[in-house]
């Protein structure tokens, strides 16, 4: 088999936690890989903010209706099943608790579950989108993230400094070398990739870090 | 009465200084028509309020590069570059808003309703740039939000009848039917010929024609 990337091990350990039929929004990069990897017998429906349940692949090109796009701005299909909706029924979808997982990236992630992926201080403005409400309404919020940024530094705080995306939101952070389980007394480090030591993902995270007494190799 | 007008007579009863609610998502569902009229018909310092920002050459993009928006209530607009550039410079003041908060905003402004409670924000440069206030009700704390409301709601429709009713496509629907509630006056632009009455099945209107003030028929591809 061939080996898998940093990106295709958190996407393939992010489908796992997937069951049968569930709703689940993801958002872009990482997160959008993640259906790649689904384990068999388990598909999802995957909602897209712009008002859709069950998009499919992107439209071949010259077959693009026009009037569907997908949440990457992508002339998108549809699955068989799948509907369309307005925005209100979309974010109450998502606020209302009918979203079982939300899948998004983090600039930082902290001991605590808050999430900073919107805006970097003096970076480029773009706005939050969807994803306050995302973090704030899904049953489940995972952050699928490598372990540092391109600069080595970890991602995996003590406190996040960016704006926040949301307060004490996070349940699971899933990386290339961990996942992670955010509890009421911190950051539980439930998994360790092939090769990992504890000692090692202890040096990168900044976060202090509860190592599980069934600490577990990640399934991938 | 007679609903249908050319598009230089519909857009010619917005004003400089409206705030429009322009429906669209990615563009899907603004009406580019109007769009290209309002900046033909030389109309500016408009307050926009939509899902996103556009793009500079598609949907309300068109007038935030043509200097038309003096105030921008989105939230997203990660492919108008333009828009940091006029925040910084002091000519755009931009509003940034939740998705979901936004459209329930508009949603309260034309159901009747006197703000929304939520969530989402809590803790953010939402509750600390005053966008939403902090509350607390029933044991819990929330943000509260004002309604939205606009003079002019311009969409782009897939169908529609000579009353007014809309029939949305695909992820064109998006904030279009709220915004038909939320303003004084109702544009809808109509990407397929308009239907006589009876021509489409009640159960599969979208938007009340009622609430549908002009139409314009747009270009039929």
């Amino acid at each position: 088999m061939k080996k898998l990337s940093p990106k295709e091990i958190i996407a393939k350990r992010v489908a796992q936690e997937f069951k049968d039929n569930q709703l689940v929004n993801l958002g872009v990069g990482i997160p959008g890989l993640v259906p790649n990897f689904l384990p068999e017998n388990v598909e999802v429906w995957l909602q897209a903010e712009n008002g859709i349940i069950g998009g499919g692949p992107p439209a071949k090109e010259g077959q693009a209706d026009p009037y569907f796009v997908d949440a990457s701005k992508l002339f998108c299909t549809m699955l068989p099943g799948g509907c369309t909706f307005d925005s209100t029924v979309s974010f109450g979808l998502i606020r209302g608790g009918h979203l079982d997982y939300t899948v998004l990236g983090a600039l930082q992630v902290d001991e605590k579950g808050n999430l900073a992926n919107w805006i970097v201080p003096g970076g480029k403005l773009a706005g939050m989108g969807g994803a306050m409400d995302l973090v704030t309404g899904a049953k489940k919020v995972i952050v699928a993230t490598e372990h540092t940024s391109r600069d080595g530094k970890s991602k995996i705080l003590k406190e996040c400094t960016f704006p926040l995306t949301g307060k004490e939101v996070v349940d699971y952070i899933v990386t290339e070398k961990a996942f992670i389980e955010v509890t009421p007394d911190g950051l539980v480090l439930k998994e360790i990739a092939p090769g990992v030591t504890v000692e090692e993902i202890i040096a990168i995270t900044e976060a202090s870090l509860i190592i599980d007494r069934n600490i577990k190799p990640m399934p991938i | 009465m007679n609903k249908i007008m050319t598009l230089r007579e519909a857009v010619s009863q917005i004003k400089s200084g409206d705030t429009i609610l322009a429906g669209g998502f990615y563009s899907v569902g603004t009406p580019d028509n109007i769009v290209d009229e309002i900046i033909r018909q030389n109309i500016k310092d408009l307050t926009i309020v939509s899902n996103d920002g556009g793009t500079p050459n598609e949907g309300i993009g068109k007038l935030i590069y043509d200097n038309r928006v003096k105030k921008l209530m989105v939230s997203w607009c990660g492919l108008t570059p333009l828009v940091p550039e006029l925040v910084e410079s002091g000519q755009l003041e931009l509003e940034l808003n939740p998705q979901g908060t936004l459209v329930e905003r508009i949603r309260a402004g034309g159901y009747g309703l006197e703000g929304i409670l939520t969530l989402t924000g809590l803790d953010t440069m939402i509750e600390e740039k005053k966008i939403g206030e902090r509350v607390h009700l029933n044991g819990k704390d929330m943000l509260y939000h004002t309604p939205i409301r606009g003079n002019v709601t311009i969409v782009e429709a897939y169908a529609a009848d000579k009353n007014g009713n809309l029939v949305f496509r695909g992820t064109q629907r998006n904030f279009n039917d709220v915004m038909c509630f939320a303003s004084d006056l109702v544009i809808a632009s109509v990407a397929t010929p308009i239907k006589e009455l009876g021509e489409i099945d009640p159960d599969s209107i979208m938007v009340p024609g009622t609430l549908v003030d002009i139409l314009v028929q747009g270009e039929v591809a």
